[in-house]
């Protein structure tokens, strides 16, 4: 059994933001992190290690200095792991990343016993698609939300967790899961010994030479000419202007409330 | 010359102070308040490997060896000294061992102290033994019909020493023969007639617990004598050569930290209308604490990679720690002061570095004591 994990190296945004002329994050420039709903979706799959001894593979697609990001994936305690990366997918949006991933994986098998986690969404782009996109394309049952995951055999029962309550749901692998973080997801450190065995683990670079004959992979479909979503302008939101305080608790001030809001259209 | 790290020891730095950011920070100043010692941050250090930095994997380390240590070590000393202290300290036991110990010990102690989860201790000073080792009193008499040493004396200030599972003790097996009449000793809690004494109340590393050891009739096999016979103050002196360098690391650690506090109070802290960063004073006094601590930070390194490459470190040992620790207390001294009364307060971190900082200047040998191995080893060359 096999449980891959995407991964998405993201700017650290307790620093610096720098934007590009074209609109275009310019993330050189960013101090960078592992995407944290990733790290949950990690420990997730660590801990169905820890209880069945499967095999774990860290997959991300970004450039080459990602490898530092999936060398302490392997410190944690993943068995493997995998780098998409090419300047053919540079500019991907989630459409073409998720084609290319879905390639990837395709290119690297993926049997009946086997699982694709996600994190729900990425802190950078935040549309939380690249997920459900990888699941479409490779035709599999998806589950979003993860807070808990058990596999027994073939199935998998997993606990979504919902605005107002939880939701437990059986599946037939293989199938991919999003996962979500909350107050009780603690992903593992690294250990020394995992740090040790780090740079000897499998290591596999996966550029546009090796996925070229995949099915999924198709020019126009794959780097920034593939990608349907353009990027006009970006720009920091203007602040909004500070709130109207109204105090008392007398009649009076509920109708000056009521006036003002119908001033504004808002009933 | 290359003076970066490897890129292991990059991760082991990162995953260090995510654990001492994460696990040793948010305890520091409560366990300084209690004066407790955190079993639970100890069971965790052991789950991560870091009790087992510079034992071979064989014996269930995690490999390395001094760098890797001061890596550790003064990470942890950024947020807590006592965490620092305490691993720097747990660490002498199984790196004596493996040094000195037979294949059969380093079997049987080893695993225990790495992946085992007991806490290692060194117990060399008594009431009359400080500074001056020899003046040891505790005595190992044989028993030969029993093949064991009967040990009988009182250890003082012993770090970790009622708590800790395996022990590296000092005896005098031939008490007229002074110094060669030293032999170290493998003891284990729970050994019939192995008690503790009193816990000290101390000024700062209060999370480290430090014990007075009381042995009567303690009965111990012969086998479990590390090193040869009248032989154990070769082995304490070397021990302690190698362990200055981790009480350097402290040193650094606690500088490195009070440095980034400093910088950041005087970015924040208004008087006479601007920050105080922007006063030359304190400027000026950022730049000494920044370079004496880059000085002595480059000095422990140079220790620490001549012990790594097998090369005689005695010296150096010796001058990094007296001047990383001398440094520590300058540098905290000054982050507390550009913090004025704030730096003063127990809710500020600084009141308690400054505490804490102290010991480094006193245990695994005074500057004084290091003052006296230097001068002999350059004077005498
Ligand atoms: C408005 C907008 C602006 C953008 N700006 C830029 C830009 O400036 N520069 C730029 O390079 N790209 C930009 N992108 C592209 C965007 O960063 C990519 O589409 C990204 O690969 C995935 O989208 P996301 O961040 O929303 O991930 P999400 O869909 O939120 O991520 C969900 C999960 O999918 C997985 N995942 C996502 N990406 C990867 C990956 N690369 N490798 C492995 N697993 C992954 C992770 O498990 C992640 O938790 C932009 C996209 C949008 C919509
Ligand atoms: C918190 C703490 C933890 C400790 N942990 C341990 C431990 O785990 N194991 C262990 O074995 N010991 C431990 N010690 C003991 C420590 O190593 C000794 O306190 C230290 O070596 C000094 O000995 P002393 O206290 O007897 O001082 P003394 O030797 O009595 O020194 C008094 C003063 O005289 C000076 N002096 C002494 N000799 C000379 C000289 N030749 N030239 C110039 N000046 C000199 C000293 O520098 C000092 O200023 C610990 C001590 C403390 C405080």
């Amino acid at each position: 059994m096999r449980i891959y994990v995407c991964v998405k190296q993201v700017p650290d945004t307790s620093g610096v933001v720098a934007v590009n002329e074209d609109g275009t994050l310019n993330r050189a420039s960013m101090q960078t992190i592992i995407n944290p709903d990733d790290l949950v979706a990690m420990e997730q799959a660590l801990m169905i290690k820890d209880a069945t001894g499967c095999q774990v593979t860290a997959v991300t697609m970004g450039p080459p200095p990602a490898e530092g990001m999936l060398r302490e994936l392997l410190a944690m305690g993943a068995d493997d792991a995998i780098l998409i990366s090419a300047r053919e997918f540079g500019g991907s949006d989630t459409f073409a990343t998720s084609q290319i991933i879905a390639a990837a994986i395709t290119y690297t098998g993926l049997n009946d016993e086997d699982m694709i986690f996600c994190g729900r969404q990425a802190i950078d782009g935040d549309t939380a698609q690249v997920g459900p996109q990888i699941a479409e394309k490779l035709n599999l049952p998806q589950i979003s939300y993860a807070a808990e995951i058990k596999k027994e055999g073939n199935e998998v029962t997993v606990k979504r967790m919902l605005e107002d309550g939880y939701m437990m749901i059986k599946q037939q692998t293989p199938c991919l899961v999003t996962c979500i973080s909350d107050q009780d997801s603690h992903p593992r450190m690294m250990s020394i010994a995992g740090i040790n065995a780090a740079y000897k683990k499998p290591y596999t670079v996966l550029d546009f030479e090796t996925l070229k004959d995949e099915p999924l992979i198709e020019l126009d479909k794959i780097g920034l000419k593939g990608s349907p979503t353009n990027i006009f302008v970006s720009f920091t939101p203007p602040l909004k202007g500070i709130g109207v305080m109204l105090e008392g608790n007398d009649k009076k001030t509920t109708d000056k409330l009521a006036s003002m809001l119908l001033e504004k259209h808002v009933i | 010359m290359d003076f970066s790290l490897t890129k292991e020891q990059a991760m082991l730095k990162k995953l260090a102070a995510q654990f001492a950011e994460e696990e040793l920070e948010p305890v520091a100043a409560e366990i300084d308040e209690t004066h407790e010692f955190p079993v639970e941050n100890f069971a965790k250090m052991v789950k991560l490997g870091f009790t087992g930095i510079g034992v071979k994997e064989e014996y269930g380390g995690t490999g390395g060896g001094m760098l890797e240590k001061v890596i550790a070590v003064s990470e942890f000393a950024k947020k807590c000294m006592a965490s620092a202290a305490t691993l720097s300290i747990h660490l002498i036991a199984p790196h004596t061992i493996q040094d000195f110990g037979t294949e059969e010990q380093k079997q049987k102690y080893l695993p225990r102290l790495t992946k085992g989860g007991e806490l290692g201790a060194f117990a060399l000073t008594e009431p009359n033994a400080g500074s001056d080792a020899a003046g040891v009193k505790t005595v190992a008499v044989y028993d030969e019909a029993t093949d064991e040493y009967v040990i009988n004396g009182t250890k003082c200030f012993i770090s970790g020493g009622a708590r800790a599972g395996v022990l590296v003790i000092f005896a005098m097996t031939e008490p007229k023969m002074g110094t060669r009449g030293m032999s170290a000793f493998i003891i284990e809690a729970g050994m019939p007639g192995f008690t503790y004494g009193k816990i000290e109340n101390k000024m700062g590393i209060r999370g480290s617990e430090t014990a007075e050891l009381v042995f009567e009739d303690l009965r111990v096999p012969a086998s479990n004598m590390l090193g040869k016979k009248n032989g154990g103050f070769k082995i304490a002196m070397k021990a302690l050569n190698a362990a200055r360098i981790g009480v350097a690391a402290q040193a650094q650690g606690v500088a490195d930290e009070a440095i980034a506090l400093a910088v950041q109070y005087a970015g924040e802290r208004v008087q006479f209308g601007k920050p105080i960063a922007a006063l030359q004073g304190i400027q000026w006094y950022i730049a000494d604490m920044a370079t004496k601590t880059e000085a002595a930070r480059n000095l422990t390194y140079y220790a620490a990679w001549l012990a790594d490459s097998g090369k005689d470190f005695m010296c150096e040992a010796a001058m990094c720690k007296y001047n990383a620790a001398e440094n520590a207390r300058f540098v905290v001294n000054l982050a507390l002061q550009i913090h004025g009364g704030y730096g003063y307060m127990h809710d500020y971190p600084l009141e308690r570095m400054y505490r804490d900082a102290k010991i480094t200047e006193i245990y695994e040998g005074t500057a004084e004591v290091h003052k006296v191995v230097i001068s002999r080893a350059v004077m005498n060359k």
